[in-house]
C-alpha cells in the first residue's frame, strides 16, 4: 500500500484500509490453482488470455484473406480454403473473442466495481468459462478435419444441403452451442451480481456506467442467444434426422432461418458494442478529470439500444423477398438506433469539454474510438434506407461498415480498457511510448485498410469473393486495402509485445492502487487485487466514490499539517 | 456545404469512389441520387462531431487547461440535441419514404415505338417483358416469354421496362447488376421481383452477391441491352439453336444410353 506513483496520485497519501490477517490454504501447484479456480480476477484473466489468442488467430486469418485479394486472380488460397478462412475469422472473432474478451473484463471489474467480493455464482462463472474454452477447442479441431465454409452466419440451405462437404458446419453449430450457454451463465452472474451485491450506497444512479453495459447487454444476451440456439439445433436437426425446418425441397423455408439467425445477430452486434461503450464511458472522464457528461442520458440510451436491437433485425435482410411495409418498419427502427447512439457520441465529446484533459494511451485509444466509431455509425445510417442498402449490401462498402463499428469500435475500446485496466490487474503500467505507436499503426492501418473499402463495395465488388478480374479495376483499391491490414497488424502486434514485455519484466516499478487518478471502486483496491478484493468495503456516496475518498484525505491531511504547524 | 460542393463537382469522375453505380437504368440513378444526399448530410455530421472532439482535446488539454470544471451535465442542451438528432432521422425517413415508390414500382412508361413495332410488348402505358432468373450453382439462367433461354448472359431490349422474376434452385444467391439497381436475393422457394429499363445499349456486368459456395467469385451475370428488333431475332436464332440441340439429343439419346449402360 505505501508504493504509489509520484505523478498520478497525490503524494505519500493512499485511501484508508484496513489490514486483516488472511486465511492460508494448502499450496498447490500454480496450473491446478488456475485450473480450478473460482477467483473472478483469475478467471477475467483466463477469459482475456484465452480471447486474445483467438483475436491473433482470427487475425492472422484476416491477412490471409488480404493477401489473397492483394492483387486480382491471385492464387495465395484455394476456393475453398478461402471459405473456410473467412467462416473461421467472422465466428471467431464474434465468439471467441469479442464477446468472451468483454465477459473477461466484466468478471474481472464487475465485482470490484459494484464492490463485492466475487461474483454472485463463483462456479458458475468457471463452468462459463470452461463451456468458452470447449466450444473453441471444438471449432478448432475442424482444422484436422474439414472446417466450415458456409459463412459465420452459415446461412441454408448452403449449410444444411449437400453442398459441403464434410462436417465443419456441426462443429460450427456445436460452438454456438457451447459459447451461447457461457454467455448466458455469464450473463445471469453479471445480472445477479450488479443487482444483489452492490456495496452500500450504490443505488442504481451510482453503478458505474461499464456496469450499466453489461446490465443492457446481459438482457439482450438473456433474449436472443436462445433463439440462435434453437436455430442451430434445427439446422441439426435438418443436417443429420431428416426434418425439414428449412429445406425448401420438402417444404421447409430458407428465410426462416434467416429471421431467426438475425433476431440474434443483430442484438449480437450491439452485444460486442455495449461493453466497448461502457468502458469508454469509464475511461473518458478519469482522462478529462472531469465527471461523465449527461450519466442518466448514457445509461439510459444503454437500455434504449438493448430494447430497440431487438426490433431491427429484417435489416440485414433487405434483398431478400419481403413486404414492403415490413421494409419500410426496418428501416425506421433501425433509423430510430441512431438517436439513442447519437446521444452517447454527444455526452462523450461534451465531457471532454472543459476538461484538463491528460493524454495517456487509453485516451487515445477512445479519441481514436470517437472518430471511427461515429464514421461507422454514420454509414449504419446509410445502410438503414433500403433502396441505398440493396446497392451496397453483402458488398464490401458492408464489410468497412462492420469493421468500423466492430474493430474501430469494439477493439479499440478494448485496447483503451486494456491499457487503462492492465496496472490494476498486474500492478504495473504498461510502457506509454509503445503503446502510442501502437495507437497510431492501429489508427492508420485501419482507415488504410477499412475506408478504401466503402469504394470498392459501391463500384460493385460483392463480399466473401474468393477472387476478382482484373479487368473488374479493383486492383489498386485492394492492395492499399491490404498494405493496411499489415500496418494494423503491427500495431495490434506492439501492443501484445508491450503486454508481454512489461509483464516479464518482474523488477519493473509497481503503481499503487489509483495510478489514474480514478473515480470508480477497483481503484481503492491494491493493484493487483487481494483475492477478497475489499478489507473493508466502504461506503458510496456518489457516483465517484473515489474522488470522495481523495478529496477526503486531503482534508484529513490537511488539518494534520495545520495542526502541525501549529504546534 | 464544402462536402456539398465537392461533391457536386467531383460526382461524375468519383461515381464508384464516393457514389453507388449508376447509368444503366432509372432505379439505380434514383438510388445514387438518394445516396448522394444522404453522404451530403452524413458528411456534415461526421464533420462537426469530429470538429468539436478535435477542438476539445486541442482546447482543454491540460498543458491550456488546468483546472478541469465539474459539471455533470446541461438537461437543456442534452434534450435539445435528442431533439435535434431525432429531426434529423424523420427527415432522412420521409425523404427515404417518398423517393421510394420511383426506385421501387416498375416504370408504367409506354415501351419505346420501336420495341412496339417489333412486337416485343403491346402499346400503351403499363406494358412490360418479363424475364425469369434462375441461379444455380454457379451460373444464371434466363427464361424469356415464348421459350427460349440462355445462361450467364441475358439479352435484354432497351426501351422498354423489363421485368424480372427471381429464384433458385438450390442454395441462395443474389442478382446484382451494379448499373442496373439493387440487388434482389434468389432464394429457393420463393419468387423475388425488381425491374430494369435500359436506354443505351450496351452490356451491364455483374455477379452473385450472397455466398453460393466455392465458386462464388466466378458466379458472374450479365445484361447485353440491344434494340428491339436486335433482341426478336436473337430470340429467334436462340429458339433455333435450341430446337436443333433438342432434336440432336433426342437423335443420339439412345446411343448415349446404350454407351452408359456399356460403361
Amino acid at each position: 500500500m505505501a508504493i504509489i506513483e509520484g505523478t498520478a496520485t497525490r503524494p505519500a497519501v493512499s485511501p484508508p484500509t484496513i489490514k486483516t490477517d488472511r486465511m492460508t490454504r494448502p499450496r498447490r501447484p500454480a496450473w491446478v490453482e488456475w485450473v480450478t479456480t473460482t477467483d473472478h480476477k483469475r478467471i477475467g484473466i483466463l477469459y482475456l488470455a484465452t480471447a486474445i489468442a483467438f483475436f491473433l488467430v482470427g487475425g492472422v486469418e484476416a491477412l490471409m484473406m488480404r493477401t489473397q485479394l492483394s492483387r486480382p486472380g491471385n492464387d495465395v488460397l484455394t476456393p475453398e480454403i478461402y471459405n473456410q478462412v473467412l467462416t473461421m475469422h467472422g465466428t471467431t472473432m464474434v465468439f471467441l473473442f469479442l464477446m468472451p474478451l468483454w465477459a473477461g473484463f466484466a468478471n474481472y471489474f464487475v465485482p470490484l466495481q459494484v464492490g463485492a467480493r466475487d461474483m454472485a455464482f463463483p462456479r458458475m462463472n468457471a463452468l462459463s468459462y470452461w463451456l468458452f474454452l470447449a466450444g473453441g477447442v471444438v471449432f478448432y479441431a475442424t482444422l484436422f478435419f474439414s472446417p466450415p465454409e458456409a459463412g459465420w452466419t452459415a446461412y441454408t440451405p448452403l449449410s444444411t444441403g449437400p453442398y459441403i462437404p464434410g462436417n465443419g458446419t456441426d462443429a460450427w453449430i456445436f460452438l454456438i452451442h457451447l459459447t451461447g450457454t457461457s454467455s448466458i451463465l455469464g450473463a445471469i452472474n453479471i445480472t445477479v451480481t450488479i443487482s444483489n451485491m452492490r456495496a452500500r450506497g450504490m443505488g442504481w444512479g451510482r453503478v458505474p456506467l461499464f456496469c450499466w453495459s453489461l446490465v443492457a447487454q446481459a438482457i439482450m444476451i438473456l433474449l436472443t442467444l436462445p433463439v440462435v440456439a434453437a436455430a442451430v439445433t434445427m439446422m441439426l436437426t435438418d443436417r443429420h434426422f431428416g426434418t425439414c425446418f428449412f429445406e425448401p425441397t420438402c417444404g421447409g423455408s430458407a428465410m426462416l432461418y434467416q429471421h431467426l439467425f438475425w433476431f440474434f445477430g443483430h442484438p449480437e452486434v450491439y452485444i460486442m458494442i455495449l461493453p466497448a461503450f461502457g468502458a469508454i464511458s469509464e475511461i473518458l472522464p478519469v482522462f478529462a478529470r472531469k465527471p461523465i457528461f449527461g450519466y442518466k442520458a448514457i445509461a439510459a440510451s444503454s437500455v434504449g439500444i438493448a430494447f430497440l436491437s431487438m426490433l431491427v433485425w429484417a435489416h440485414h435482410m433487405f434483398a431478400t423477398p419481403m413486404a414492403t411495409a415490413a421494409l419500410a418498419f426496418f428501416m425506421l427502427s433501425s433509423m430510430l438506433i441512431a438517436i439513442p447512439t447519437g446521444v452517447k457520441i454527444l455526452n462523450w465529446v461534451a465531457t471532454l469539454f472543459h476538461g484538463s484533459i491528460n493524454a495517456s494511451t487509453p485516451l487515445y485509444f477512445a479519441a481514436g474510438f470517437l472518430v471511427l466509431f461515429t464514421l461507422g455509425g454514420i454509414t449504419g445510417v446509410m445502410l438503414a434506407i433500403f433502396p441505398i442498402d440493396r446497392q451496397v449490401h453483402d458488398t464490401y462498402f458492408v464489410v468497412a461498415h462492420f469493421h468500423f463499428v466492430l474493430v474501430a469500435g469494439s477493439v479499440s475500446a478494448v485496447m483503451a480498457a486494456l491499457y487503462y485496466w492492465f496496472p490494476k490487474m498486474t500492478g504495473r503500467r504498461l510502457n506509454e511510448t509503445l503503446g502510442k505507436w501502437s495507437f497510431w499503426l492501429q489508427f492508420i492501418g485501419f482507415l488504410g485498410t477499412f475506408l478504401i473499402q466503402h469504394s470498392l463495395g459501391l463500384s460493385g465488388m460483392p463480399r466473401r469473393i474468393y477472387t476478382y478480374g482484373s479487368d473488374m479495376g479493383w486492383g489498386t483499391d485492394n492492395l492499399i486495402s491490404t498494405i493496411g491490414s499489415y500496418i494494423l497488424g503491427i500495431g495490434v502486434v506492439l501492443t501484445v509485445i508491450n503486454v508481454l514485455w512489461t509483464l516479464s519484466r518482474r523488477r519493473a516499478p509497481r503503481v499503487g492502487p489509483d495510478p489514474w487518478r480514478g473515480n470508480t471502486l477497483e481503484w481503492l483496491t491494491p493493484s493487483p487485487p487481494p483475492a477478497h478484493n475489499f478489507d473493508v468495503v466502504p461506503v458510496v456516496r456518489s457516483l465517484e466514490p473515489m474522488k470522495d475518498a481523495r478529496r477526503r484525505v486531503a482534508e484529513l491531511t490537511e488539518r494534520e499539517t495545520e495542526t502541525v504547524s501549529v504546534r | 456545404m464544402a462536402v456539398g460542393v465537392t461533391l457536386a463537382v467531383a460526382a461524375p469522375a468519383y461515381a464508384g469512389t464516393l457514389l453507388p453505380e449508376r447509368g444503366g437504368s432509372p432505379n439505380a440513378d434514383r438510388t445514387a441520387s438518394l445516396y448522394t444526399v444522404v453522404l451530403v448530410l452524413a458528411g456534415i455530421v461526421f464533420v462537426g462531431v469530429v470538429a468539436a472532439l478535435g477542438y476539445a482535446l486541442w482546447r482543454y488539454h491540460e498543458r491550456r487547461n488546468k483546472v478541469a470544471a465539474q459539471i455533470h451535465g446541461h438537461t437543456r442542451l442534452e434534450i435539445g440535441w435528442t431533439l435535434a438528432a431525432t429531426a434529423l432521422i424523420v427527415f432522412l425517413a420521409v425523404f427515404s419514404l417518398t423517393k421510394l415508390a420511383s426506385i421501387d414500382d416498375p416504370d408504367t412508361a409506354a415501351a419505346s415505338p420501336a420495341a412496339v413495332q417489333a412486337g416485343i410488348v403491346k402499346p400503351g402505358e403499363g406494358q412490360s417483358l418479363n424475364i425469369d432468373v434462375v441461379g444455380m450453382q454457379y451460373v444464371w439462367l434466363y427464361r424469356y416469354p415464348g421459350g427460349a433461354y440462355s445462361y450467364t448472359e441475358m439479352v435484354a431490349p432497351t426501351g422498354v421496362t423489363v421485368k424480372l422474376n427471381i429464384t433458385s434452385q438450390d442454395v441462395a444467391h443474389s442478382w446484382w447488376i451494379p448499373k442496373l439497381g439493387g440487388k434482389f436475393d434468389a432464394i429457393p422457394g420463393y419468387t423475388h421481383q425488381t425491374w430494369f429499363r435500359i436506354t443505351k445499349p450496351g452490356v451491364y456486368r455483374g455477379q452473385c452477391a450472397e455466398l453460393c459456395g466455392r465458386n462464388h467469385a466466378n458466379m458472374l451475370a450479365q445484361v447485353r441491352a440491344v434494340p428491339p428488333d436486335e433482341y426478336v431475332a436473337w430470340i429467334q436464332r436462340q429458339k433455333q439453336q435450341l430446337a436443333a440441340a433438342e432434336a440432336a439429343r433426342k437423335r443420339d439419346a439412345a446411343k448415349f444410353e446404350s454407351q452408359q449402360g456399356a460403361g
